[in-house]
């Protein structure tokens, strides 16, 4: 008797695996732990809550739900690792790695792996060279975009000459703060500016040194590629020295709510570069206030909707989204694989209509992939911290990068990498 | 005077003012190590949670609102507008005296006489429970955090010393974050008051007994568990003070626990056992990190100070492997 219970649960959950295959798996690497943990909420929550909307109201995408698979990562390499490793089992899509660290060991085991990497607005820049990088996308954007926009937004502010200002770059200490550094001294020698680059070791938290440096050396323009604590204290050091807010200028992952709200009025002015819309004045947040919030099916308690980087988390499930309905169309079937997903994303084409359709018309500028261009248009807007109603606003439209400085140096990264590692380049 | 030397003479300051801050996180580390023996891994996360808590009473805010809302589901968040700092402040300070209790008869009561290594092994523990406490307690997003202590620079001291440049140069004065000039001076206090304590009371003779030898110290009656309640609970003192001057700087958050790095040269410096030594050491630190990366930075880079700070107090430990203000190292065979 006992035999065939036991026989009967092994045939149970086998058929139930069995479902649970047929989902359209979507891990989230996830940090709501650890010292990052402020900014990997918000993300996280925006990035489930848009999936949860689509299986609650849509029952899925195609009629397939979609099921997030979270593995905590603390924004650690290592565990980032650990949880590649032990969902890509599961019949994972796309791994979006929330971290430059990760993917960069990712990169290769996923390539062998065959399951494509989303680094959106992360990651290596290079990766947006699709004839190298086959199974890697880092669009809509890449770091190099960013800061060939940041320098084009200070052009458009000096009226468009540059040369003898004098611009510093504060820089977290790791390959993600060294990334803009290239394109920033390549414009250096366009535009005729002088760059100074100010490293801060993790986590950032005393930064008294650099900003003694700033103040003695009074640069125009104060750059920041930061991250966590570090983006907290050096907006707070700036306020301190009365730096003027108007030209510190910071990433997109230096440009959320957290990063100037413990500043208080001190913040008032501060700019970051914009991948998408801000706040919640979108219908896909009534939809998500509704199926979601309402429901009690919330990945957090609904207090973040609208946030940077909540928002940044539905740009980047909206994304996975829609390559996913491409990818289902392309090869007829609405129950994937990754090779398919892969696919999909090499054909993605969001454009405003489609957008406007989603209930999230004007959010982002239109995203458009192709075989050799992974990194999509490489767009940008100026948004600006009022620290009287605590909110955002774009103050620019969305700027295109300077494409002569960034994909020359893009094809000439790309090309050491393909050489590095054995590559031939795809002919697309 | 030229706008170089001057501007010499703001890093040392700076430096100094630096060193406090670090010199507040060490001091928790000393006196528990100095009456127990203990390296407490936890000292930071204590600065976290402390704060934390603080803010928690300062706005009101239910603890563990998001397990209660998810196991009812509630939506509350808040009990009230909040209380005054003082009322606040005192409250943390309770909450850090039931903390030591707690510590001292779940975790130290079953360790006694155990190698100093078992110990410390959990304190890591403690620091990574206290961790997730403290984000079940209070969620994890950045809060401000604001006492009431002035923070930016001084324009007073801005214009005075603009004055000490040498005619012809162009100088905008000095800066001194006045963050940094409060905090010198509750460090200054901190310590008056922990050398007074601990000279002047029976407490502070008890302490001082158990700190010199253990077993002498239980011979005369002197209740070892009591002594670590007490100076547990004063490093969950030292450590709100700690977490108060560090979360006004950039917000109270889950990385204020990394402030321990800081602490650690300090200690190698100094020495372990020395509350003196534990302010000698955060100004030597704090003068020597911030002179290195004026002078020496930007030749290699830039972004010393970490390393820089370990250099330092790795030099000293050549010559006196008990830091500057340890007690002797005495082996004998």
């Amino acid at each position: 008797m006992k035999f065939m219970k036991l026989l009967a649960s092994m045939v149970l959950s086998m058929s139930v695996a069995g479902v649970a295959y047929s989902d359209l798996v979507i891990p989230s690497l996830e940090y709501r732990t650890g010292p990052y943990a402020p900014n990997g909420i918000h993300f996280a929550d925006g990035f489930t809550d848009y999936f949860t909307l689509l299986n609650e109201r849509d029952g899925g995408i195609g009629g397939v739900p979609v099921r997030v698979v979270s593995c905590e990562t603390a924004y650690n390499t290592e565990k980032g690792v650990e949880c590649y490793e032990s969902t890509k089992g599961q019949g994972s899509l796309v791994y979006q790695p929330m971290s430059t660290g990760i993917t960069y060991q990712l990169i290769p085991k996923a390539t062998a792996d065959g399951i494509p990497i989303h680094s959106m607005g992360y990651g290596r820049t290079s990766a947006a060279n699709g004839k190298v990088f086959s199974h890697v996308f880092n669009y809509p954007g890449t770091y190099w975009d960013a800061a060939s926009i940041i320098i084009k937004h200070i052009l458009d502010v000096e009226g468009g000459d540059i040369s003898g200002k004098n611009i510093a770059l504060v820089y977290h200490n790791s390959a993600y703060g060294k990334e803009p550094i290239r394109t920033l001294e390549k414009l250096a020698e366009k535009h005729g500016y002088n760059l100074t680059l100010i490293a801060v070791d993790h986590p950032g938290q005393e930064q008294k040194s650099q900003w003694l440096q700033i103040r003695r050396e009074r640069p125009d323009y104060v750059l920041m590629w930061g991250w966590g604590v570090m983006n907290q204290t050096a907006i707070q050091e700036a306020a301190n020295i009365r730096f003027n807010m108007e030209n510190f200028i910071g990433v997109w992952w230096s440009s959320s709510e957290n990063d100037v709200i413990p500043v208080g009025q001190g913040a008032d002015g501060y700019k970051a570069i914009a991948l998408h819309g801000v706040g919640d004045d979108f219908p896909i947040y009534d939809d998500i206030r509704k199926y979601v919030l309402d429901a009690g099916k919330a990945a957090g308690d609904g207090t973040n909707l609208g946030k940077v980087l909540y928002n940044r988390g539905i740009m980047a499930s909206m994304l996975a989204t829609e390559a996913i309905r491409t990818a289902q169309k392309i090869s007829g079937t609405a129950d994937i694989t990754p090779d398919q997903m892969r696919d999909g994303m090499e054909a993605l084409k969001v454009d405003a209509a489609r957008l406007a359709e989603i209930g999230l018309p004007n959010f982002a500028p239109p995203v458009e992939v192709t075989c050799s261009n992974h990194g999509g248009p490489g767009l940008g807007a100026i948004q600006q911290w009022d620290a009287d109603t605590q909110t955002w606003s774009l103050i620019t439209d969305f700027i295109a990068a300077d494409r002569e400085v960034v994909d020359a140096l893009i094809a000439e990264d790309s090309a050491a990498f393909a050489s590095e590692n054995n590559i031939t380049p795809r002919n697309c | 005077m030229t706008p170089d030397f001057l501007h010499t003479i703001e890093v040392i300051l700076n430096g100094l003012m630096a060193g406090v801050m670090y010199s507040l996180v060490a001091l928790g580390f000393v006196l528990i190590f100095k009456a127990s023996g203990i390296f407490n891994y936890a000292q930071g996360v204590m600065a976290l949670f402390a704060a934390l808590t603080l803010v928690g009473f300062q706005t009101g805010q239910v603890p563990f609102s998001h397990l209660i809302n998810e196991l009812f589901g509630t939506q509350i968040h808040h009990w009230g507008p909040g209380m005054n700092n003082l009322i606040a402040i005192l409250l943390t300070i309770v909450v850090m005296i039931v903390f030591a209790w707690l510590v001292e008869k779940l975790v130290l009561q079953h360790m006694v006489n155990q190698e100093p290594i078992i110990l410390f092994m959990a304190t890591i523990g403690l620091a990574f429970f206290m961790e997730g406490l403290g984000d079940l307690m209070w969620g994890a997003d950045i809060k401000t955090l604001d006492v009431g202590i002035p923070s930016g620079g001084s324009f007073w001291w801005e214009d005075v010393t603009r004055t000490w440049v040498s005619e012809g140069y162009d100088y905008y004065g000095m800066y001194i974050d006045l963050l940094d000039v409060y905090a010198t001076g509750i460090a200054v206090l901190l310590v008056t008051i922990l050398t007074l304590f601990s000279q002047f009371t029976k407490t502070g003779r008890a302490l001082r007994a158990v700190a010199d030898d253990h077993q002498a110290a239980l011979t005369v009656g002197i209740s070892l568990r009591t002594i670590w309640v007490i100076v547990w609970s004063i490093a969950g003192i030292v450590a709100l003070v700690a977490g108060i001057m560090w979360g006004s700087k950039s917000g109270v958050q889950f990385s204020l626990s990394l402030i321990a790095l800081k602490a650690l040269p300090v200690l190698i410096l100094g020495g372990f056992t020395s509350i003196p030594g534990a302010i000698i050491g955060g100004l030597i630190i704090g003068v020597g990190e911030k002179l290195f990366e004026f002078w020496i930075g930007p030749l290699v880079g830039g972004a010393t100070e970490n390393w820089f700070a370990y250099v330092l107090a790795l030099f000293f430990l050549m010559f006196r492997p008990q830091g500057l203000f340890g007690e002797r190292i005495i082996e004998r065979v």
